[in-house]
């Protein structure tokens, strides 16, 4: 009851905001000022919550902004056809402020699959002391590879997510917390940093139905934006830097204690401990305009004995996006119209080692490519059709399940 | 005209792509090549409740479901994956204390069967030092249990021959068992001083297919069911701990779905059964006496299921007791079977057993073996001079008749 009480005011402070800026509009236009994303600076995946256009009514302080994805689904296994589907993937909105110089303040509010699921992915204060310091408390996307801060839809050109950013890290992925920020601009060269203290993960990680290490599990431990499961804060930082005409490349952590090992001041347990490592890449090859974006996690689990084996201490996992435009020009009226032909190859292995009981490999892996291709009528809608095949594997490594799917989306900001 | 040309030509591609969904999906496997699948001839309703059973077989538990809280997998599909036969690192260990003919399965000590693995937050099993013998044992396939279900147990009994008075060496005899409270005996079944005939398990200790459920749900999960409400715990923790899930955790209809479903998974294909190869190994199957005990050939009487009434089958076993030899004796008694007496295993699906083990052959009750060789080597007891005739066979003879085993 609680909970509908307040998706229900959720819901309705969303659609008084949506009527405002609508009657503003109908009024008249010029009050309605769109903000678009700031390419001045060397933008970088650390400033993807910020880096969105929004929409400013008159002279409120609040600037508004959001996104929708919708896509097709006709997919089918091994000969199984699940037919033809329609998704409404999700709603996504954001609102911003400058509350003073030098104060700003994010949220992004994400509908689900209709209202199957109400998120607050993001509500965070930052406080500018210095660009190279800046402090950061509230419900703050732990910035683990590049993904999980930047999977805005209309800045993909693929409609599934990456298999390792959802299903093997927790994308998206976010916590109360606090923590600092900040980046060094020198000549073509930006260096940026994160560092975040949040609540982390819990049990369900080894304890969930999908019966293997999950960490996108956690997710489901809703007290994490009230408490923390077990008193230890949780660790996530991340390094990148930047060169213009060249690329990105980040190193990232995200590490903490999962399990209950102490309750009441008993000592149940040792302290376990998650760690996540992660690397993300993004380049823009000039001469072609190809760009490419990438990222490779590895997740280390402190297991109890007797779940290793069927659960995995260590996974690794990531994806490569290849973004090729072939035309570039107005087309059906639209200004500097974009068609990309897109790839993105990805792998997922949930259970690394050998069995002790025969020393071979365990398996538990998945194998995709997705070729596709893109229509962007302006860089902030995507109208996309994508085929995406993929190999998965049991643990045991049985001649894997082969499933395909032809998605025809649209995401768009708005 | 040159956007109109642009567009019909996007259009196209349009139409083209998706008038060709169909054949951009993965075909299914050929039917000889899996274990999935019903057997012919059910109804719709039939095909429906079959699948609502498989949902249940692949349902993952988790704590907040009643997994454990000492268990050894948390699903029916992670011991028999792909239905077919287990693999070593899902081995289960039941154990006892033997001495002489008294056999206490120390059920007061965690018995029959070692849970090695629990619940974060407790503590799992480990085996109790009053134990002195051990079975090690890897899953079974599950597919045509409907058909040996079905099958009456004269047709059973016709084969067996306890004293070898046919002088042939091999001496089957029935498992007698005493049934669960929950049996409720059918027309197929005769009792023998209120036992009935076991046709499941390693060593035929379970009448029923519900039998074998329960006990999987219970002793490989932890889950309690309408036919078992007490759950395990670990007796080294403390009676009733470590699970606040009420009792039972699934209701009787889960688990009646869980026998259809297996009740009406196909019998395993066969492949090249009409190979030159394959049939003469066939032939020195029979020739040399493996077909004592691995009997082809069964028909299923009039059950519930008219799909399974009056159907020949062909499982490769007499679901009957064997002596196999001391090589196999793992001491451990179940029922009437003592520790070198199993039930013969059903041959069928054996050449698809590697496409369900990882690409590897671990055959026998335990996987202790890795090739079709390797386990005919295993075979003492009654088996010794089939082993024998099989040593005797030329190397063209032994292909044809591995070739054959892998056909099934």
């Amino acid at each position: 009851m609680k909970l509908f009480t307040l998706n229900y005011k959720i819901i309705c402070i969303l659609l008084v905001q949506t009527c405002v800026i609508n009657s503003f509009a109908q009024k008249d236009s010029s009050l309605v000022k769109r903000i678009p994303s700031d390419t001045s600076k060397l933008n970088m995946n650390l400033d993807a919550i910020y880096n969105r256009p929004f929409l400013q009514i008159g002279k409120m302080p609040v600037a508004l902004g959001g996104y929708i994805e919708v896509n097709t689904d006709y997919s089918g296994t091994d000969g199984v056809n699940e037919g033809l589907s329609f998704q409404f993937r999700r709603l996504t909105m954001f609102m911003s402020s400058t509350i003073t110089k030098k104060i700003k303040f994010l949220t992004e509010l994400e509908f689900e699959d209709g209202t199957k699921e109400i998120n607050i992915e993001c509500a965070a204060i930052d406080f500018e002391f210095h660009p190279l310091l800046n402090l950061r408390g509230g419900i703050i996307m732990n910035p683990i590879g590049a993904f999980n801060q930047n999977h805005d839809g209309p800045k993909w050109e693929f409609i599934e997510r990456p298999i390792s950013a959802t299903q093997m890290l927790p994308a998206t992925w976010s916590n109360a917390g606090f923590g600092l920020h900040g980046k060094l601009y020198k000549s073509d060269w930006v260096l940026a940093y994160e560092a975040y203290l949040t609540n982390g993960f819990d049990e369900n990680i080894i304890s969930n139905t999908e019966g293997k290490t999950f960490l996108p599990a956690t997710k489901l431990n809703r007290d994490r934006f009230e408490e923390s499961f077990n008193g230890k804060a949780m660790f996530t930082g991340k390094v990148a830097i930047k060169k213009r005409k060249i690329g990105e490349i980040g190193f990232s952590y995200m590490g903490g204690v999962y399990n209950q090992y102490q309750l009441d001041g008993v000592i149940l347990d040792k302290k376990r401990k998650v760690d996540v490592f992660a690397i993300d890449i993004s380049t823009n090859i000039l001469k072609t305009n190809t760009a490419i974006t990438g990222e490779f996690a590895w997740v280390l689990v402190d297991l109890p004995d007797d779940y290793i084996q069927n659960f995995g201490n260590k996974q690794r996992g990531g994806y490569l996006d290849i973004v090729q435009p072939i035309l570039k020009r107005k087309m059906f009226g639209w200004e500097n119209a974009v068609l990309n032909l897109a790839f993105r190859t990805e792998y997922v292995d949930w259970n690394v080692g050998t069995f002790e009981a025969t020393g071979d490999n365990i398996y538990e892996s998945v194998f995709g490519i997705a070729p596709g291709i893109s229509f962007r009528p302006s860089g902030q809608t995507v109208l996309r059709f994508n085929y995406r095949y993929q190999w998965q594997k049991d643990i045991l490594g049985n001649p894997p399940a082969r499933t395909a799917a032809i998605q025809f989306g649209i995401s768009s900001y708005f | 005209m040159k956007k109109a040309s642009f567009a019909i030509t996007l259009l196209c591609l349009f139409v083209i792509a998706l008038a060709s969904c169909e054949k951009l999906l993965p075909p299914a496997p050929k039917d000889e090549e899996v274990l999935a699948g019903t057997i012919p001839g059910l109804t719709a309703e039939q095909e429906r409740e079959h699948l609502v059973g498989d949902e249940a077989f692949g349902t993952i538990f988790s704590k907040e479901e009643g997994l454990g809280p000492i268990f050894v997998q948390t699903s029916c599909a992670n011991c028999h994956i792909g239905n077919g036969k287990g693999h070593p690192s899902a081995e289960l260990t039941r154990y006892a204390y033997v001495n002489g003919s008294t056999v206490d399965y120390l059920t007061t000590k965690g018995g029959p069967q070692l849970q090695q693995r629990a619940v974060i937050g407790y503590a799992p099993e480990s085996l109790p030092s009053e134990a002195n013998v051990f079975s090690k044992r890897i899953a079974p396939a599950v597919m045509g249990l409907g058909y040996i279900a079905a099958l009456d147990d004269q047709s059973i009994l016709n084969n067996a021959d306890s004293s070898d008075a046919n002088g042939d060496g091999i001496s089957g005899r029935p498992n007698y068992v005493n049934p669960t409270d929950f049996f409720s005996p059918l027309a197929i079944h005769i009792s023998s001083g209120g036992k009935y005939i076991g046709r499941f398990g390693k060593k035929a200790e379970k009448v029923a297919i519900q039998d074998q459920v329960v006990f999987a749900l219970k002793q490989d999960i932890g889950i309690t069911s309408d036919f078992d409400m007490q759950d395990l715990y670990n007796y080294q923790i403390g009676i009733n701990t470590g699970d606040n899930v009420p009792d039972p955790e699934v209701s009787a209809s889960f688990v009646n779905s869980l026998v259809f479903y297996m009740r009406t998974l196909k019998a395993p294909p066969r492949r090249n059964a009409e190979d030159a190869d394959v049939l003469a190994g066939e032939s020195i199957f029979n020739s040399i006496g493996c077909v004592s005990c691995h009997i082809p050939t069964f028909t299923t009487a009039i059950t519930d299921i008219s799909a399974l009434s009056n159907q020949t089958f062909h499982p490769y076993s007499d679901f009957l007791l064997h002596d196999m030899g001391s090589a196999l004796d793992d001491g451990y008694p179940e029922g009437s079977a003592n520790g070198s007496e199993w039930r013969t295993p059903p041959l069928w699906g054996i050449g698809l057993a590697k496409d369900s083990q990882g690409g590897q052959l671990f055959l026998l009750h335990d996987g202790r073996a890795h090739s079709f060789e390797e386990a005919i080597s295993f075979h003492g007891g009654e088996a010794t001079s089939r082993r024998s005739a099989y040593y005797n066979l030329s190397p063209t003879e032994k292909d044809q008749l591995i070739k054959f085993l892998e056909s099934l």
